[in-house]
């Protein structure tokens, strides 16, 4: 590795996926890093593209998907692998951490056998390296090694999710996707499991791609927040910067559609209208239809993410950024 | 529930069944119009000594239920009383038959087992041209009874190609085998299509799970994911079927012993039916609900191993 | 216990809307129900007329399917014989469809023993396969379709009242029934009015998908010469008759009855699984 140019754990370049039967790509043009031991979060409703996105970096695709662009770990393109060399990566420098547990993992098989599957069946460890390795991970998800007998459903949600983490660290992977790991948990296994995942990520040095539809979540554990919306990224920068300064409307708008404890009690802002359908083509901007900032430019041409003025990181890709500039809450 | 607990209770549910049934299958000699001895003699020589002979063999002076439980005591001594027709005991007809009959049955069974698990499989995995195939030909083969796949390949394999004998059952085991693997085959076909069908849908519904996405995501080979955790998760619904299947075969062999001339148990049932053999049609009755009362006992005690969430004593949960 | 179809499972592909094949086998169920009914107007003989000096001749202008090892016109008793064999399978659907909403409604309204007896009795009955209970009703009260028709509508029956009872277990909680209990109406009233057409689509599926077993079973009784008496034209009845004749290297007379028997069974399967299918997605 090039010291001074380090390759990015993950590097995705216009990502580009169309399923069959729909007008429109279901992922245009997605463009998202994640570099070595850094934190990213991947924020937006359901159905904007972030599952997809995050999948991708493993080659999880939709059956008929058809596929443009480069997703690159370690700087080598997961689209154009081979079936074992991707097998290979699965199993060791990418792993994801899945929404649901309970779903996640075979009820009918053993815990030990979850943990261990990966790493064995590819040939890469010994089965007794394997299973001394489960140990230690489930020693670092605060868990001991009686699970190794027992079957899902013996133990909690929680319990479980903690169980898929470290399925996730079996082979050392260089970067963690984490799709919503905790919206199928009860609050106090939630707040576990993310600290948890700050912790494992700093001792392991993972890279961490969060997708999350919680914009509260994001700014506490993400050094970097990509916001997608319809299948692009709209908006992309430094945490505290996005938060604080949003240069999309869509930003500022899911930021004050956010409950708070703090700041003046009242109704909640909506935002109104319908992510636009898949099976419609989009000419301009996805956000038009439900923008109060949208002019007739953002109906015919789609906006290009542009670099906020003295700050390269902070890109938005609306027609209108410097109307919202300073402006946070109220759009 | 503890596993043993559990075991006990079925067996014992299992045999309180098996009671009920031995006395529906003793009682129904009794709901024939006339006396029972002359339905047992079913219009044979009814001379006085032989109408003493009934009544001195199945005690017909006897109250029911005494005759009942005495029967039901030879029964589980093995002794099922005499044959009219063939006037020698059936526990020997039995003895002689029912050899055959297993062995054309597991043939079959293996048959069913090995196809229809292959075609389920084929059609799951690959999906496209072979499912359609799959789909088309089990919808035929569930459609074909048992005795019509019997005539059709005796015509066709037996008496025009002559690659098989047409009717028999041979002398010594390489002789039976061949024999019987016509009868094995129709026998087989309905059972196949069936079981092809379990498995496909089965398989499709667990290759349709999340966690069949998670083992593919953490880098197992597709061989394995198929092998641990679709088939392995269709191995429950595949099991349930077993009953179905042995009882399925039980009552075909009937047809397709008759159809090519065998001379097991179901060829027994037909020959003593239409001869108003009593004795003998409720010995073989009794020997088919029981034999296939032992299988669904099996399969209820092994789904709790193959599957750990069924919680002892349900079978919803098996999927 | 929730409500499924006992069915031949995994017939999706088969039943999409509009296949070629569910339409063909629609075509076929209806050309075996007229051919049925107007067999007496388009049989070319008398089925019984012996014709022993012309016997197992093959295809010909007078006899287009030929003739069997007595002589007989084989076309008529292929159309005749559909009577019987349709005849005999509607007897037991009918009658175990009435039986088993009767005694599956009972169940599901009265609770308590009525449904407990009926659970034991339904588990005696499904260890004995349909087929062993017509034999073993057979030998006691001899040959003949009526027995048969009994024993079998007599196996069938729990299948159908097992159906019904999850039905009208839901059904009742729905709140229009307490409606109409408050009302003063009587349960009778209510299950015959409301409940009974609410459920009706799904256990006449279930007998549609019952009517082909039962036509397999009905005909392997005639096969073993149990079922129909020996002179009837049968299909069952026709291959047992042509089996020497197949021994012998002429097996027309008893394959073409198979032939006509593996159709109308696949047809009937196929659009009894696609009305299933259509009720189960209208539930939904």
């Amino acid at each position: 590795m090039n010291p001074t140019q380090p390759v990015p754990t993950l590097d995705i370049q216009g990502l580009k996926i169309t399923l069959p039967g729909t007008a429109r790509p279901v992922l245009d043009g997605v463009d998202l890093t994640v570099r070595a031991g850094e934190t990213v979060a991947l924020v937006g409703e359901s159905g904007s593209g972030k599952s997809l996105t995050s999948r991708s970096a493993l080659r999880l695709l939709p059956p008929g998907a058809v596929v443009e662009g480069a997703v690159r770990v370690g700087g080598e393109d997961v689209l154009a692998m081979d079936a074992d060399r991707l097998c290979g990566v699965r199993a060791g420098s990418v792993a994801m951490v899945f929404q649901d547990p309970r779903a996640a993992v075979n009820p009918l098989r053993r815990i030990g056998d979850f943990l261990t599957e990966s790493v064995t069946l590819t040939g890469a460890t010994s089965r007794t390296d394997a299973t001394a390795r489960a140990v230690e991970l489930l020693g670092a998800v605060g868990l001991d090694e009686s699970v190794l007998r027992k079957y899902p459903g013996q133990v909690s949600g929680g319990m479980l999710q903690r169980v898929v983490i470290a399925a996730a660290l079996m082979g050392d992977p260089v970067l963690l996707l984490a799709d919503e790991p905790t919206t199928a948990l009860d609050v106090t296994s939630q707040a576990e499991v993310i600290a948890l995942l700050a912790t494992l990520r700093e001792r392991f040095g993972t890279g961490l791609l969060f997708v999350t539809h919680d914009l509260d979540l994001a700014a506490a554990i993400s050094d970097r927040v990509h916001v997608m919306y319809a299948g692009r990224i709209v908006e992309t920068g430094p945490a505290e910067d996005l938060f604080a300064r949003p240069r999309h409307p869509y930003t500022a708008a899911l930021l004050a559609s956010t409950p708070r404890m703090e700041g003046p009690r009242g109704r909640l802002a909506a935002i109104e209208g319908q992510p636009p359908d898949l099976r419609e083509p989009l000419h301009g901007c996805a956000f038009a239809t439900r923008c109060p900032l949208a002019t007739e430019v953002c109906d015919q041409r789609a906006p290009l993410p542009a670099a906020a003025p003295g700050r390269p990181e902070h890109r938005a890709a609306c027609h209108h950024s410097d109307l919202l500039e300073g402006s946070a809450v109220d759009a | 529930m503890s596993f043993v607990r559990f075991a006990v209770r079925r067996v014992a549910e299992m045999a309180a069944t098996l009671l009920t049934a031995s006395f529906v299958v003793f009682g129904a000699m009794y709901l024939a119009p006339g006396s029972p001895a002359s339905f047992l003699l079913a219009g044979r020589s009814a001379s006085p000594e032989a109408l003493a002979a009934i009544n001195a063999q199945y005690h017909l002076d006897d109250p029911f239920l005494v005759r009942y439980f005495r029967w039901l005591g030879g029964v589980l001594q093995g002794d099922f009383g005499r044959s009219i027709t063939y006037r020698t005991d059936v526990s020997r007809l039995l003895a002689d038959r029912l050899p055959v009959t297993l062995l054309l049955i597991t043939m079959a069974l293996a048959l069913v087992v090995a196809v229809g698990l292959f075609l389920g499989r084929i059609a799951a995995v690959r999906g496209g041209a072979a499912d359609s195939a799959v789909l088309v030909t089990t919808t035929f083969a569930v459609g074909t009874p048992s005795f019509a796949a019997a005539v059709l390949l005796q015509g066709l394999f037996a008496v025009r190609l002559g690659w098989f004998p047409s009717s028999g059952s041979g002398e010594g085991l390489g002789d039976m085998l061949w024999h019987l693997t016509l009868p094995a085959i129709a026998l087989a076909l309905y059972l196949t299509g069936m079981l092809a069908r379990v498995t496909r849908s089965a398989m499709l519904e667990a290759l349709d799970s999340e966690h069949v996405t998670v083992a593919r995501s953490r880098g197992v080979p597709e061989r394995q994911v198929i092998r641990r955790h679709v088939l392995r998760n269709s191995l429950g619904t595949v099991l349930t079927t077993g009953g179905l299947i042995v009882s399925t075969l039980l009552v075909c062999t009937i047809l397709v012993e008759t159809a090519f001339g065998i001379g097991g148990i179901g060829q027994l049932l037909e020959l003593s039916t239409t001869t108003k053999d009593f004795p003998t049609v409720q010995a073989v009755s009794l020997i088919i609900v029981a034999l296939f009362m032992a299988v669904n006992l099996v399969v209820d005690l092994l789904l709790p191993l193959v599957d750990p969430r069924v919680t002892l004593g349900s079978r919803k949960a098996a999927a | 216990m929730t409500a499924v179809l006992t069915r031949r499972p995994g017939l999706a592909r088969i039943r999409a809307t509009g296949s070629p094949l569910h339409l063909l086998c629609l075509g076929l169920v209806a050309a075996v129900v007229l051919a049925a009914l107007f067999a007496p107007l388009l049989v070319p003989y008398d089925p019984n007329a012996v014709d022993l000096g012309n016997a197992l001749a093959g295809p010909s202008a007078a006899h287009p399917l030929g003739v069997d090892a007595a002589g007989r016109d084989t076309l008529s008793r292929l159309l005749l014989g559909a009577r019987t064999s349709l005849l005999g399978p509607l007897g037991v659907v009918v009658f175990s469809t009435v039986a088993g909403i009767a005694v599956g409604t009972a169940a599901a309204w009265r609770g308590g023993w009525v449904d407990s007896v009926l659970s034991r009795s339904t588990e005696l009955v499904f260890a004995f396969p349909g087929m062993l209970l017509a034999i073993l009703i057979i030998s006691v009260y001899g040959e003949g379709l009526l027995a048969p028709v009994i024993a079998l509508a007599v196996a069938y029956l729990p299948y159908v009242s097992r159906l019904t009872r999850s039905l009208v277990l839901a059904e009742r909680a729905r709140p229009y029934v307490s409606a109409y209990q408050v009302q003063g109406h009587s349960a009778v009233q209510i299950c015959l009015r409301h409940i009974l057409p609410n459920i009706a689509p799904v256990v006449l599926a279930q007998s549609t998908i019952n009517f082909g077993y039962a036509l397999m079973d009905l005909a392997g009784l005639s096969f073993l010469g149990l079922g129909v008496p020996a002179l009837t034209p049968d299909w069952g009845r026709m291959v047992f008759d042509g089996q020497t004749a197949i021994q012998h290297g002429y097996p027309l007379s008893a394959i073409l009855p198979c032939a006509f028997m593996v159709l109308t069974v696949v047809a009937f399967n196929v659009v009894g699984e696609r009305w299933a299918d259509r009720v189960a997605r209208r539930d939904r």
